[in-house]
C-alpha cells in the first residue's frame, strides 16, 4: 500500500467519523475502495433472484444485495456500488487482474480454485448451498439421466457443471453430446428454442432461468442432482485482510438472523443495547463493546450498517429466492444450524 | 626568412565543409534508429520485467505442466477422437481442428460466394448488378457476431426438429444440424434416420458449424466480392472492347481475359481477407461451436493459467495466419505479370 493510499484511508475515515485507525490492518483493496468512494462487484446480471438488471434500471437480487451489504461495511453506503456483469468464463481473470474487487457471482468452491498453486482466490463462508440439476422440457417425457443418451445437452463452458456432467455421464457410460456456450445468455435462449433435450446448471440457476422463460411450467427439473454445489463470495488471496472483511460481512448476515435482527428492528435493538449492559452477546456484535470493526479494518458499528443496508440472511432469501418470488425456492439446506440447515456463523467475539 | 608558400591562385572547388554530427546524413539515421530501438526494447523490457513481478508476487510462475492434467470435460464435435480423460493439450488439438476445418471451408465458400457477386456487379443485367450491391452494403455494414447470433438463433434454431425435420433424399435438415447419407459402419450406404428422436446419419455437421459458417461466408464474401470488383475494374476497358469485337461473349470475356488479368489485383487484396476470416472464425464461441478459443477459455478457467492459455492462443492465430499468408504470397507470386 502506499502513504497516498494510507493518507486517504485516514482522510476519508476521518470525514465518514469512523474509526480507521493506524492499526487498521492494511488491505490494498480496501484502500483501493475507500480511495475511489465505491466498491466495484461483479455479478452475473442475468440470472432472476440473484442479480438481474430491474425495471428501475438497478440491479436486483441476493447476490447484487450482498454487494451493497460489503459496501455498507466498507463505505457506509450500501448504494456505493458499481455493478460489473460477467460470464462464468470471465469472472476469475477479472477478479485476479483487479478489474473487480469481490465476485457476488454464485460460484462453487473447489480446491483448485482455491489453492495457492491452482487459481489461488480466496472463498469466503458458503453463501449459498446449491447442487446441480438438469432441467428438461416436461413434454419430452425424460426422467432420468439415462434417457438423455446420445441427445444433446446445453451447458455453459468454462463452468464447474460442464466438469460434473462430463463425470456422471462416464460414470453411466451413456454418451452424450454436450453444447458448449460461452454464457448463458446463449445457453438458455438455445435450449428454450429446442436446440438441446436438457440444460444442466446449479439447480437454483436453473430454476431462476425457468422463471423467465414463455412457459416456466412447461419444463421440469429432474429429480436426481449431479453434484453438491455449496458457491461463496471471492476475492483474491494476494489480499487476506480483504477476504476477511468480506468473510465476516457474510457471518453478520447469518449472526443477524440467528439473533433475530431485521432490517427493520436493527436500530431499536442497537438503541436496547447501548441501554442495557447486561446485553454482553448483542452489544459485541453491533460494536457496541470491543473493537471488532476496527479489528477487521472495518468501521466498530459495520454489523449495524449491513444490517440496515439490506436485512438479515433470511431477509434476503425470502426477499427474492424465496416462495413468494417467482423463483419459489425452499429454503432447504441453507436453513440456520439450529433449524435443520448448514448455515452458522462463528462467534463474534 | 623563409619563402613564404605561393597562395593558391584559384581555391579547389572545395569539398563542401563536413556538417556537425548532429546534422551529418550519414550519423543521424543510425542515432535515430539506435534511440527507437532501445526505447521499444526498454518497454519490453518494462512489459516483461512488470508481468515476471507481477505473477511471482500472485504466486503463478509460467509453468506448463497443466497440459499433461486430464482435461475433464467433453467436445461433441471433435474431428479427432478426444473424451475428458485426455489431457488439456489434445483437448486445444481438437479445438485447433475444429477453428482450421471452419476456416478452410469459409475461405472456399467466401471465395466462391465473393468471386461470383463480383462478377455479378459487371453484368449486364441490372437487377442481379443492384442485388450485388445491396448484399455488400448490407453485410459489410452490420457487425460480424450480430450476424452470427441472428444466423443461429433466428435462421438454424427456427428449423423443425425430428419428424417434422426437413427431408429430401439421403438428406435431412432439422434443428439439431444437417444430416447427409454415406458409408457407414462396414462401408454400407446409410441415409439418415431417427433414433430415439434424434437424427442419425455417417456425415453430420451441427447447426452451430453451420450458423458459424454462413455467418462467415456470407461476410467474408461481401469484401471479397469488393475486391473482385475493384480486380476486374483495374483491366483497362480496352480488353473488353477488343473481346467483343472477336465476338467473345461477356462470361468468356470474363473467363479467359479479364480474370486471369484481374487476379494480379484481387490476390494481394484476398490475403488480407482471407486472415481476417482466420481471425473472425473465434467468434464461434458466441453460436456454441467448439473452436480452440472456446477450449482455451474453459481450460483457463478450469487451470487458471491465464498467460499461458493466452500465450498458446496467440501461437496458434499467429501461426495460422502467418501459413495463409505465405500460400497466398506464394500464389501472388505466381500471378504477377513475367517478363518475357
Amino acid at each position: 500500500m502506499t502513504k497516498g493510499g494510507l493518507l486517504a484511508l485516514a482522510v476519508v475515515g476521518a470525514l465518514m467519523g469512523c474509526a480507521a485507525g493506524n492499526d487498521a490492518p492494511g488491505s490494498p483493496t480496501m484502500a483501493k475502495i475507500r480511495e475511489r468512494g465505491r466498491l466495484v462487484c461483479a455479478v452475473d446480471g442475468a440470472v432472476p433472484g440473484f442479480s438481474t438488471v430491474g425495471p428501475g434500471g438497478a440491479f436486483v437480487g441476493i447476490d447484487a444485495d450482498f454487494c451493497r451489504a460489503v459496501a455498507a461495511a466498507v463505505l457506509g453506503d450500501p448504494s456505493k456500488v458499481e455493478f460489473r456483469p460477467v460470464t462464468a468464463g470471465e469472472r476469475f481473470v477479472a477478479l485476479g487482474s483487479g478489474e473487480v474487487d469481490l465476485l457476488s457471482i454464485s460460484s462453487t468452491h473447489t480446491l483448485s480454485r482455491d489453492a495457492p498453486g491452482g487459481n489461488a482466490l480466496s472463498f469466503g463462508p458458503v453463501f449459498f448451498y446449491d447442487g446441480q440439476g438438469v432441467m428438461v422440457p416436461a413434454a419430452s417425457g425424460v426422467r432420468s439421466l439415462q434417457e438423455l443418451a446420445g441427445k444433446p445437452i446445453c451447458v455453459e463452458s468454462g463452468t464447474n457443471t460442464e466438469l460434473n456432467l462430463a463425470d456422471r455421464m462416464r460414470e453411466l457410460g451413456v454418451a452424450y453430446q454436450p453444447l458448449r456456450f460461452q454464457s448463458g445468455e446463449q445457453a438458455y435462449p438455445a435450449y428454450e428454442q429446442g436446440r438441446c433435450a436438457a440444460i444442466t446448471s446449479d439447480s437454483s440457476l436453473l430454476a431462476a432461468k425457468r422463471s423467465g422463460f414463455k412457459q416456466p411450467a412447461a419444463h421440469v427439473l429432474l429429480p436426481e442432482l449431479l453434484s453438491k454445489e455449496p458457491s461463496a463470495k471471492v476475492t483474491i488471496q494476494a489480499d487476506p485482510a480483504w477476504a476477511d472483511a468480506v468473510r465476516w460481512v457474510t457471518h453478520t448476515l447469518v449472526q443477524a438472523e440467528e439473533s433475530g435482527l431485521t432490517k427493520a428492528n436493527v436500530e431499536a435493538r442497537l438503541a436496547a443495547a447501548r441501554r442495557d449492559p447486561s446485553q454482553a452477546e448483542a452489544r459485541r456484535f453491533l460494536g457496541v463493546e470491543g473493537d471488532f470493526g476496527r479489528q477487521l479494518g472495518l468501521p466498530a458499528d459495520f454489523t449495524v450498517r449491513v444490517v440496515k443496508a439490506v436485512g438479515n440472511y433470511g431477509e434476503l432469501f425470502e426477499r427474492h429466492l424465496g416462495s413468494a418470488t417467482p423463483l419459489g425456492l425452499e429454503r432447504g439446506l441453507n436453513r440456520l444450524w439450529n433449524d435443520g440447515g448448514l448455515h452458522i456463523a462463528p462467534p463474534f467475539r | 626568412m623563409a619563402p613564404v608558400p605561393p597562395a593558391d591562385p584559384a581555391p579547389r572547388p572545395a569539398t563542401p565543409p563536413s556538417p556537425p554530427w548532429w546534422r551529418d546524413r550519414r550519423i543521424v539515421p543510425w542515432v535515430v534508429q539506435a534511440v527507437v530501438g532501445l526505447l521499444v526494447l526498454l518497454l519490453i523490457a518494462f512489459l516483461l520485467g512488470n508481468l515476471i513481478r507481477n505473477l511471482t508476487a500472485a504466486g503463478l510462475l509460467l509453468s506448463w505442466r497443466w497440459l499433461q492434467q486430464p482435461a475433464g470435460f467433453d467436445i461433441s464435435e471433435s474431428v479427432i477422437p478426444f473424451n475428458a480423460q485426455l489431457p488439456y493439450w489434445r483437448a486445444l488439438a481438437a479445438g485447433l481442428v475444429n477453428t482450421i476445418r471452419a476456416v478452410l471451408v469459409g475461405l472456399v465458400g467466401a471465395t466462391l460466394l465473393g468471386t461470383l457477386v463480383g462478377m455479378a456487379s459487371f453484368s449486364h443485367n441490372g437487377l442481379l448488378r443492384r442485388l450485388a450491391r445491396v448484399y455488400v452494403e448490407v453485410v459489410r455494414n452490420i457487425p460480424l457476431l450480430l450476424q452470427l447470433v441472428f444466423w443461429y438463433f433466428v435462421v438454424f434454431l427456427t428449423l423443425p426438429n425430428g419428424l417434422a425435420a426437413i427431408q429430401l433424399p439421403g438428406v435431412v435438415l432439422a434443428k439439431s444440424g444437417l444430416y447427409i447419407a454415406g458409408f457407414g459402419e462396414g462401408l454400407r450406404w446409410m441415409g439418415p434416420s431417427l433414433v430415439n428422436e434424434v437424427w442419425q446419419a455417417p456425415l453430420r455437421l451441427s447447426v452451430e458449424f453451420g450458423a458459424l459458417l454462413t455467418g462467415l461466408i456470407v461476410y467474408s464474401g461481401a469484401f471479397i466480392a469488393e475486391v473482385v470488383r475493384g480486380g476486374i475494374a483495374a483491366v483497362p476497358k480496352g480488353q473488353w472492347e477488343a473481346a467483343s469485337s472477336l465476338g467473345l461473349s461477356w462470361f468468356a470475356t470474363l473467363r479467359r481475359i479479364v480474370l486471369p488479368q484481374s487476379l494480379r489485383v484481387i490476390v494481394p487484396g484476398l490475403n488480407t481477407q482471407y486472415i481476417s476470416l482466420a481471425k473472425n472464425s473465434s467468434l464461434a464461441v458466441a453460436v456454441g461451436y467448439t473452436d480452440l478459443y472456446s477450449v482455451a477459455e474453459t481450460t483457463l478457467n478450469q487451470t487458471g493459467r491465464a498467460v499461458e492459455v493466452i500465450l498458446v492462443l496467440l501461437a496458434a492465430y499467429l501461426t495460422l495466419d502467418l501459413l495463409i499468408s505465405a500460400l497466398m504470397n506464394g500464389l501472388n507470386h505466381l500471378v504477377q505479370i513475367r517478363e518475357r
